[in-house]
């Protein structure tokens, strides 16, 4: 037997790492369907500024595999859509889908003459709710597919309707249902990704009530020009420039209260964020309060060029508390320096919180015996069944390149399910 | 030869409300006398589509969609045997200029013109397809070659594995434990190298050969010729990809004679160790006693710019490893462990946490001075900057240093330079020439008999090596993408991984080689450019050796014969243009990408007289980057000046400079180039294109110089395709700076 792959994959999660396991599948000869619970594929990546080390756009990488998608016709790509059930075993999986309605069919142009219309402002998700966006709306700019949405929560519905005639092409129903999608599959590979982990529940470290405490995903929106703030990195409290800014690292990673893992990439993710401080400021004093600096491979060149930087200060101990002056707005970050032994009493305009990486929920997919999770809620490589696989960061908390790795790999172990 | 040609206009997203349609129909059918001309309010509904299946069902060859960018509606467009032409309408004309204007409508009839005369000269390529054998060849029988050959041969693939030392198994199969790589996380796991080795050799579709080397690799893929080489005797196989899993050797220790090295036998490295537990028993090597106090001292020779600077990843974790089974083989032993950072990513801190809570195992951050050795045997570990102090002291009596992982590979275009130049030194040419090559050769003499897969190509017998001699990918999003199409490397020869990621990769690996003998099967490309079905052809006859596209490749596709003349692999090839913009004789050409059409396109775009004192401006930007960059300014109604005519390249690196000497010489009055970022964090998806483009560019400002026209007629910016904000700017800047430089004086001539 030396044949062509045949045969359809099944990817949950429209991120980087379902992205990939999709088209590195559907290239080598698979028909594969990709579901992706949200109104566009990109995932967690699409919300990035840069990757490090090369400090790249995540966009240059997704142009390319979204045109591997838009091109290549064994891809089926449904959106707002959630995997409900799985059952049968490797080689023949039986899977239900819910599709969402996304209420604005393939006639769209992305015009953008609904949402001039469009009555109702919802949080943007995507910006983290920093900023708003209409109840119909496009994603991000960039977004696949490329076609607005409407929000389901938020629309208020055929009673409005406002947006029906500013529609010039027939392209918007509101009256559009869920409906359910049966397939039957040779192998699932799970992509499901990650959340970033909720701050407000650090004790001590005041997000939600200090305004210039903010986390690092939302600092990737901030430094984005697309992003709530044009891509100047500014204090929340009043909008002026930054002169100082602190990195708390594992907050919340390896730390019993809350996530015992250590979530991986924080600590290249904050390295890389002193870079977009730098990069707008050039004399601001940047602080990094770490445990262990973790950056390994050769993504110790990258932390090592970080070292050069002479207002980059690097202060090992864990932060205790963060205290605001409410009348300058202006933060004191209180920690131990583990190697002097004193206390430090650091002040700075803001504020970043490492947040770590929590597995996706994934209780939402019925399936017999139900995915196998570890102590702290990622999934197992090994799952009840064979065909079942799993990738990316719902598996481990990982940078880019190791999700990309591990999603080519688990289509490997895929095909064998969809041999002839 | 000519095509029956039909366009299509789209009233729909402004366009309609936008421009004058008829004057457009104009240009179409008076121009160009096209097959026809219809236009409907909204070509990309089912109506719209429709109307132009059906034409091309009636004999239609090439429809010409005027209406949105390439990049949306792709598979709408997309119609069985022929090739659609997308002209973009909106987004290059209406949404970025002033509605019904006069220099728009130019716009928007100069697009129509150049979409037409591509449709007109371009074909829909034909696959180039042979006989393709689909047996993937894995060389290294370690855990990630023997993960790559099971999951491809369980996948159904043929596999020949080739292992030089006698025995499968590579690393973990001298380890008597590993790290744990499943909840809990907490507990070693016995090595299961034994088992993958068994199943391996037992695979009916895996044929294993040990003590075998790889003498020579010739062809391409699908069509790889290899000749191995086992205890003296030859013997040759077929194969159609490669995976090159050649793993790791430990730093050399000899060279950390400032950690103790060699200067007590009590000093070992963690290698070292690995064989003292397996065995079962931690003795002082110098004497044979009980080691009962052992120091660990991490990152030796790692982290270290006099060293290995980067860190070897898993060298943490090893250590960890270690010290718990010390302590499980003798509860007695006392292990200490002195390090920069403790590096347990991910659910490793279950790891780390457990050998924090054994109260024999004690952590701290340091800097090691020094090793001396105290009466006969005893050590003593200098150390500062501590958690425990500022200076202290470890006494131990043996101390383990964690050496760091070095790739086992070469670097195949510095092989290449060493070949060439040990040939011009043997040949005995004279004067400089031979001083260069002597240079060379003793620059690069380590390198002498380092080649590892032996690839007959003209560009190296190795896959090249990048930074520290890891012959990984540059890319973040694509660490697959390997400068030789078909050959992947995996595992730890691309970066230090521990055994789990090299699992992994090793499974990536061999997808992507299943991936690269499928699409060669089909005659596609394979990625960036996957599905693409052209491939260049050669007009030998006007060849004149020049070697600039054998040079320029930048994957090796080009071979060389003996008079210099190209030697095409098209299944190498990877479709980027690159040689097609190198090569002075314009001989080199795609079916549906070349010199001819482009420079068409360009000559299409009706040129104002000097007296209208209107200029015109070429923009050649990468498809990749710049174009959904300028798509995206689009969306965001950015406005830009409506003197530019943009045509998209397959990459920057494929600009042949004759197309800018037709510009110049037809009165355009600038041209921009516009590509990815070069230089280390090069974003050029054809890796060197940019960079090739900024050479050439050199050889432009000479011309310009020679046609006494000023340097700033040609512009070449590098963007990033977040920069959309910027590209309006820059087009604009450019435009206004023409303008004060004046139109071009061969304007009209």
């Amino acid at each position: 037997m030396t044949g062509t792959p045949r045969g359809t994959i099944l990817v949950i999660g429209g991120g980087i790492s379902g992205i990939t396991a999709a088209v590195e599948a559907s290239e080598a000869g698979c028909e594969v369907v990709l579901v992706e619970r949200q109104a566009f594929l990109g995932g967690r990546v699409a919300r990035s500024h840069q990757y490090f080390p090369k400090m790249c756009p995540p966009h240059c990488g997704l142009e390319i595999n979204l045109r591997r998608v838009k091109t290549n016709p064994r891809v089926r790509c449904l959106t707002l859509a959630e995997v409900e059930e799985i059952s049968g075993g490797p080689g023949h999986y039986y899977v239900r889908i819910r599709q969402h309605p996304r209420r604005v069919n393939e006639k769209c142009t992305v015009c953008g003459a609904c949402v001039d219309a469009c009555p109702v402002e919802r949080p943007d998700d995507f910006n983290l709710g920093m900023t708003s966006t209409k109840a119909i709306y496009q994603p991000y700019e960039m977004a696949f597919p490329m076609r607005l949405a409407i929000d389901e929560a938020t629309c208020l519905g055929p009673e409005c309707g406002k947006c029906l005639p500013a529609c010039p092409f027939d392209a918007i129903d509101l009256t559009m249902q869920a409906a359910t999608v049966e397939l039957d599959v040779q192998a699932v590979i799970v992509a499901t990704g990650w959340a970033p982990f909720d701050a407000a529940r650090i004790a001590g470290l005041g997000f939600g009530t200090v305004p210039n405490v903010i986390t690092n995903v939302m600092m990737e929106r901030v430094a984005t020009r697309t992003g709530p703030t044009g891509g100047n990195i500014v204090r929340p409290s009043d909008g002026k420039p930054v002169q100082s800014v602190a990195f708390v690292q594992c907050a919340g990673s390896r730390d019993d209260n809350y996530l015992r893992h250590c979530s991986g990439v924080c600590c290249l993710g904050s390295l890389k964020q002193a870079r977009y401080v730098r990069a707008q400021y050039p004399e601001a004093d940047i602080y990094i309060f770490y445990i262990d600096i973790r950056a390994p491979g050769r993504l110790e060149d990258f932390y090592a060029a970080s070292q050069a930087d002479e207002r980059l200060h690097l202060i090992k101990g864990k932060v205790a508390k963060i205290t605001e002056d409410a009348a300058t707005g202006m933060l004191a970050v209180e920690a131990e320096d583990t190697l002097t032994g004193e206390p430090v009493r650091q002040p700075v305009d803001l504020v970043v919180l490492a947040t770590g990486i929590v597995p996706s929920d994934t209780s939402g997919i019925r399936i017999e015996g139900g995915l196998r999770t570890d102590a702290h809620g990622f999934l197992t490589r090994e799952q009840g069944s064979g065909g079942l696989l799993v990738a990316g960061c719902a598996t481990r908390p990982s940078d880019v390149a190791t999700c990309v790795r591990d999603a080519t790999g688990a289509v490997a172990k895929a095909l064998q399910f969809c041999t002839e | 030869m000519e095509k029956t040609v039909a366009v299509y206009l789209c009233r729909g997203c402004g366009i309609g409300a936008s421009l004058d349609l008829e004057a457009l129909r104009t240009v179409a059918t008076d121009e160009f006398g096209v097959a026809q001309c219809r236009d409907h309010p909204c070509l990309c509904g089912a109506e719209g589509r429709e109307l132009i299946r059906q034409d091309v069902l009636a004999g239609v060859q090439a429809p010409v969609v005027a209406a949105c960018s390439p990049r949306f509606m792709t598979e709408i467009f997309t119609f069985d045997g022929c090739r659609t032409e997308r002209v973009s309408l909106r987004e290059q004309v209406v949404w970025t200029h002033t509605p019904n204007d006069e220099d728009t409508q130019m716009l928007a009839e100069d697009y129509l013109r150049m979409g037409i005369v591509r449709a007109q000269k371009a074909e829909l390529p034909e696959p180039f397809q042979e006989a393709i054998d689909k047996t993937i060849l894995v060389v290294g029988g370690g855990v990630s070659g023997m993960t790559a050959a099971l999951d491809a041969a369980r996948a159904g693939y043929q596999i020949v594995l080739v292992e030089k030392e006698p025995q499968l198994g590579g690393w973990m199969a001298k380890f008597s434990r590993q790290i744990p790589h499943r909840p809990p996380y907490r507990d070693l796991e016995a090595s299961d190298a034994a088992a993958q080795v068994a199943e391996v050799q037992g695979h009916d579709r895996i044929t294993v050969h040990t003590g075998t080397v790889i003498e020579r690799i010739t062809g391409q893929p699908g069509q790889f010729d290899v000749t191995l080489r086992t205890n003296g005797t030859s013997s040759a196989c077929r194969v159609g990809s490669i995976v090159q899993a050649t793993g790791w050797k430990p730093y050399d220790a000899t060279r950390l004679g400032h950690l103790g090295y060699g200067h007590s036998p009590n000093v070992i490295t963690n290698v070292q160790m690995e064989a003292m537990l397996a065995s079962g028993k931690i003795t002082r090597p110098a004497d044979g006693k009980p080691a009962r106090r052992i120091a660990f001292i991490q990152c030796a020779g790692s982290r270290d710019q006099n060293h290995l600077p980067y860190c070897s990843a898993v060298c943490c974790r090893v250590t960890i490893k270690q010290a718990l089974l010390a302590r499980e083989l003798d509860p007695e032993t006392e292990a200490y462990v002195l390090y920069k950072d403790i590096r347990t990513p991910a659910q490793y801190e279950d790891f780390y946490r457990k050998a924090q809570e054994d109260p024999g195992i004690f952590f701290t951050k340091a800097e090691v001075v020094g090793v001396d050795v105290v009466g006969d045997h005893d050590l003593r570990v200098s150390a500062e900057n501590t958690l425990l102090g500022k200076q202290i002291q470890v006494e131990a009596d043996l101390v383990v240093l964690a050496t760091g992982m070095v790739p086992v590979s070469t670097d195949g275009e510095a092989l290449r330079r060493y070949n060439d130049a040990c040939a011009v030194v043997a040949k005995g040419e004279a004067g400089a020439q031979l001083e260069t090559a002597q240079a060379t050769v003793a620059e690069l003499q380590h390198l002498d008999g380092t080649a590892i897969l032996n690839l007959d190509y003209r560009q190296g017998p190795d896959l090249p090596a990048l930074r520290h001699e890891f012959p990984d990918s540059h890319f973040i999003c694509f660490p697959y993408e390997t400068r030789r199409t078909g050959i992947y490397a995996a595992g730890c020869v691309r970066g230090p991984l521990d055994a789990q990621l090299a699992r992994e990769d090793g499974a990536g690996a061999a997808l992507k080689a299943i991936q690269a003998v499928e699409l060669a099967e089909r005659g596609s490309a394979v990625h960036p450019r996957w599905g693409d079905m052209s491939y260049p052809d050669f007009f030998l006859q006007r060849c004149t050796q020049c070697k600039r596209c054998t040079e320029e490749c930048p994957f090796g596709t080009l071979n060389e014969d003996a008079k210099g003349t190209p030697q095409l692999n098209s299944i190498r090839c990877r479709r980027c243009g690159i040689c097609l913009g190198a090569c002075p004789e314009r001989i080199i050409s795609f079916k549906d990408y070349s010199v001819d059409i482009i420079s068409s396109m360009i000559k299409a775009v009706h040129i104002p007289d000097e007296f209208e004192e209107k200029p015109r401006l070429l923009g050649l930007l990468c498809e990749n980057d710049a174009y959904p960059s300028l798509d995206t300014a689009a969306l965001r109604r950015h406005q830009y000046s409506a003197d530019i005519r943009f045509i998209p390249v397959r990459c920057l690196g494929s600009v042949n400079i004759v197309w800018i000497a037709d510009a110049l010489s037809r009165g355009y009055d600038g041209i921009l180039l516009i590509g990815c970022k070069s230089g280390d964090d090069y974003q050029c998806h054809f890796i060197r294109g940019s960079e090739l483009m900024q050479t050439r560019s050199s050889n432009i400002r000479e011309k310009l110089k020679q046609l006494a026209l000023e340097e700033e007629r040609v512009r070449l910016e590098q963007l990033s395709i977040a920069d959309f904000d910027r590209l309006p700017e820059i087009i604009n800047e450019f435009a206004e700076q023409i303008t004060e430089i004046g139109l071009n004086p061969f304007k009209g001539s």
